[in-house]
């Protein structure tokens, strides 16, 4: 078990040290970032002295190594367009999204598990063929999409909740969850709409398996079977799922707090590409890299963690 | 002209900028309409009083927002929109007609040779930090111009070669020749005064002597204003003025539709009105800009170079169908450059009258029959609207035009900087940019070339004022009778707001928008 985490830790690390690699080289090998500072009819002086003081005379290895040592210790360095902390910005920006990421999927997982449930246990009869249905329409609809037809229902139409913005949940905290609804809906029904399928075909791979047929003998009836026990073994393919798509909302979001207007990390990146702030989407990419990864390996330390079987497995 | 390749970098960014907000960026200072549309009722503050000092808040929708709020080493409208006349202010200020009128200096002469101002200050103006303003601080403000600003309008002050503060009230500033374009570029952000002891972190803190404050901001998308509660002028109506800044239009649409905003300062196409068009909640302003959209016309492409074909162009189109087709009848037709609310505008709309008989002819006598152009488009809403109906128009007086579309980079390299076009749309948005535009030198992507137009603007720049106007007036006719571009409309500034908002800025003239006249009725 430890060995296992210990491994999975170092491909954590290594895939990190060369994400930022990568990063740093892409960015780096695009454009001049002082000229973007000072404009296209700059003086060579000016650019010279721009590039010295955004340290851009020194060898790439050594930037690099600055950045990356920096980056580290949880310094992006200072934008040069904006003079504000990039690292301080990305905090503030990410938590936004993070709320807005995690509330989708806990709104996915409140529709997933009892409708791809239902889908399983009602198989082969006319509830679980509409389940099934209906799961279809929601993996078609993207999620900004989803969030346009909210708004023009809910927000404009009826009136009932905000059309997006956003408050700090500590400033507000009622106003954060009304502002916050449409959003994490419109997230949650299409991912949800796809766990759904996932938590029915792993519900049905372990309808037939010997352990239901054990439990039913116990006494249980056919649905308690499934939902004491298979439920709980359907969840590793779907918890793979999970993660996988944790990743995909995470970037998708960036749509969905264009259509809200919520000022999140997606908003950030796209904000910094246009003002031509390198350093600012340098720390964003790589922080949503960071970000992926880390995802990947928690879950790959949940498996574990709910199957034991794995803990022997290398 | 030393000015003018700075100048063309400007136009540019004006350019650039239209390019991402549709073209009506900036707004300015209560100028009374001159577009026959417009609601001039809700839009100067001279005409009505100013309720007294409330505690309400406003919140207005824009679409750029500023990097930081350093307008002095960061380049771009949306920091000027912000904090010029709300919170730092300028010595004049620009008035509805174009004129100037007093602002921090009460009144100021000019030398007869043209070359010295006398300034002489308001008294009891403090920033916003309680301390005096002085004569020192605006010596100060103009040198710290030419010392320390990075962006390219800094050269505008080049022409500064001497300032002296003699008293705290009397500031004289001397300059290297007679120019009339200095003294209203002092109206402009070069002109804002600002405090020796602010200046450190310009970035993120703007102490001014305006009537409001910039609280502190997050680097995040609302930026809050706050009422200056030391002000030395009329204090404003509303005590808290929120900027929320969308990257979403439709957006900005549903924040006002549901509460979240007052008013959209900025409405990227006409289309979006309808929504707002036929509710009593919301009102619709149509002001003016300092944009005209124009078919630029390569003046240095053959057969381009041959005034008959030009004229041949403007006779084949029909303007108001254009408008008409393409902004859905906002704007208004023009003839050459410059806008209604120019000072040397003249009105020669009616120039060439859509007549496809005399296009003919023109090409005709040009040799130029089965003529084939490229148009290039850079995706701008008004431009890729305008397109289609200029094509069929052109095709009916027998000439074939090829669209290209392009990026905005591709276009700047291509069209502006190569000057490798025949045709193109574009708004110039930035304000008096007839010197810059069409210099009478092939200096710009225009490449029109003539030595009266050089000449009429180089005088009237160092004449007397009448002198100017007349002189920039004849340059007006004469690059419409050269045909030296096809002008389509005078850029319209249109905004939504809810029905009781009164005092808005209309006209979007200035490089300010001007937030202090604001109100709310009932």
């Amino acid at each position: 078990m430890t060995w296992l985490i210990a491994r999975r830790l170092a491909i954590f690390v290594a895939s990190l040290a060369a994400a930022s690699l990568a990063v740093f080289a892409l960015l780096t090998l695009v454009g001049d970032p002082a000229r973007s500072v000072l404009g296209i009819h700059a003086t060579p002086e000016a650019l010279q002295i721009t590039r010295q003081r955004m340290g851009l005379d020194r060898p790439v290895w050594e930037q690099y190594w600055s950045w990356a040592w920096s980056a580290l210790h949880g310094d992006l360095g200072t934008s040069y367009i904006t003079h504000f902390g990039i690292a301080e910005q990305v905090g503030r920006r990410l938590l936004v999204t993070i709320y807005l990421v995690l509330g989708g999927m806990v709104t996915a997982l409140i529709i997933a598990i009892p409708a791809g449930t239902l889908a399983a246990v009602q198989h082969r009869k006319i509830t679980g063929t509409v389940v099934t249905a209906l799961s279809q329409l929601g993996i078609a609809v993207p999620a900004f999409l989803a969030g346009i037809v909210l708004i023009a229902l809910v927000s404009v139409k009826w009136g009932v909740l905000p059309a997006g913005g956003y408050v700090a949940p500590s400033a507000d905290a009622l106003g954060f969850v009304k502002r916050m609804l449409l959003p994490w809906l419109s997230l949650g029904l299409v991912q949800g709409a796809v766990l759904a399928r996932y938590v029915r075909s792993a519900l049905l791979d372990e309808v037939n398996a010997d352990y239901i047929r054990t439990a039913r003998s116990k006494g249980l009836t056919r649905t308690g079977a499934i939902v004491r026990h298979g439920l709980r073994n359907a969840s590793i393919p779907v918890l793979t799922v999970l993660g996988v798509q944790l990743v995909t909302v995470l970037i998708g979001a960036v749509v969905v707090e264009r259509v809200f207007a919520l000022p999140g990390i997606g908003s950030f990146l796209v904000d910094s590409v246009a003002r031509q702030d390198r350093l600012a989407v340098q720390g964003i990419v790589m922080i949503i890299v960071a970000l992926s990864l880390a995802v990947s390996f928690v879950v790959d330390i949940a498996y574990v963690m709910i199957d034991p079987r794995l803990r022997r497995a290398r | 002209m030393k000015a003018r390749s700075t100048q063309s970098v400007l136009v540019v960014f004006a350019l650039a900028v239209a390019m991402i907000t549709a073209a009506c960026s900036s707004s300015g200072n209560d100028v009374t309409p001159a577009s026959p549309t417009s609601g001039s009722t809700d839009s100067a503050s001279s005409d009505s009083g100013t309720p007294p000092a409330g505690d309400a808040t406003l919140s207005l929708g824009l679409v750029l927002p500023p990097d930081n709020l350093d307008f002095t080493t960061t380049s771009g409208v949306a920091i000027p929109q912000l904090l010029l006349g709300n919170v730092y202010e300028t010595l004049v200020v620009q008035a509805d007609d174009g004129s100037l009128q007093p602002g921090l200096a009460k009144k100021w002469d000019v030398s007869d040779d043209g070359t010295q101002y006398t300034f002489t200050l308001n008294e009891g103006v403090t920033f916003s930090d309680g301390s005096p303003l002085t004569a020192a601080d605006a010596k100060f403000s103009i040198d710290y111009v030419k010392s320390d600003w990075t962006v390219n309008v800094a050269d505008e002050m080049k022409i500064v070669t001497d300032v002296q503060a003699p008293s705290d009230t009397e500031l004289v500033v001397t300059l290297s020749e007679p120019s009339n374009m200095w003294l209203f570029k002092m109206s402009t952000r070069i002109g804002a005064i600002m405090s020796p002891n602010h200046v450190d972190n310009l970035a993120k803190e703007a102490i001014g002597t305006g009537p409001y404050t910039v609280d502190p901001w997050d680097g995040g998308d609302v930026i809050t204003l706050t009422r200056n509660d030391n002000y030395w002028g009329d204090a404003p109506a509303i005590k808290h003025v929120v900027f929320r800044y969308y990257e979403d239009a439709a957006a900005m649409n549903n924040a006002l539709l549901t509460g979240d905003i007052n008013v959209i300062t900025t409405v990227p196409s006409p289309q979006t009105l309808q929504q707002f068009e036929s509710n009593d909640a919301y009102q619709i302003i149509k002001g003016t800009t300092n944009g005209n959209v124009m078919m630029t016309i390569n003046n240095a492409q053959p057969p381009l170079d041959d005034v008959r074909v030009r004229q041949a162009i403007n006779y084949a189109l029909d303007k108001e169908a254009i408008l008409k087709a393409a902004w859905a009848g906002y704007g208004t037709v023009i003839g050459s450059h410059e806008v209604p609310t120019d000072p040397w505008f003249v009105d020669l709309a009616d120039r060439y009258p859509h007549d496809v008989t005399q296009a003919k002819e023109l090409l005709a006598q040009a040799g130029q029959e089965g003529l084939t152009l490229r148009l290039a488009l850079s995706g701008t809403p008004y431009a890729s609207a305008a397109a289609p109906i200029i094509v069929s128009q052109l095709a009916e007086a027998g000439i074939t035009v090829v669209t290209e579309d392009m990026t905005f980079d591709n276009w700047l390299a291509k069209v502006y900087t190569d000057r490798d076009y025949d045709l193109t749309i574009i708004n110039h948005a930035e304000q008096y940019d007839l010197t810059t535009v069409f210099s009478g030198e092939p200096d710009y992507y225009t490449n029109y070339t003539n030595p009266e137009v050089t000449r009429l603007e180089t005088e009237g720049l160092a004449a007397d004022y009448d002198t100017f106007i007349a002189d920039f007036q004849k340059v007006v006719e004469i690059l419409a009778d050269d045909a030296a571009a096809a002008w389509l409309w005078a850029f319209p500034n249109l905004m939504v707001a809810d029905a009781n908002v009164r005092g808005l800025p209309v006209n979007a003239v200035g490089e300010s928008l001007a937030v202090y006249h604001l109100y709310t009725e009932g």
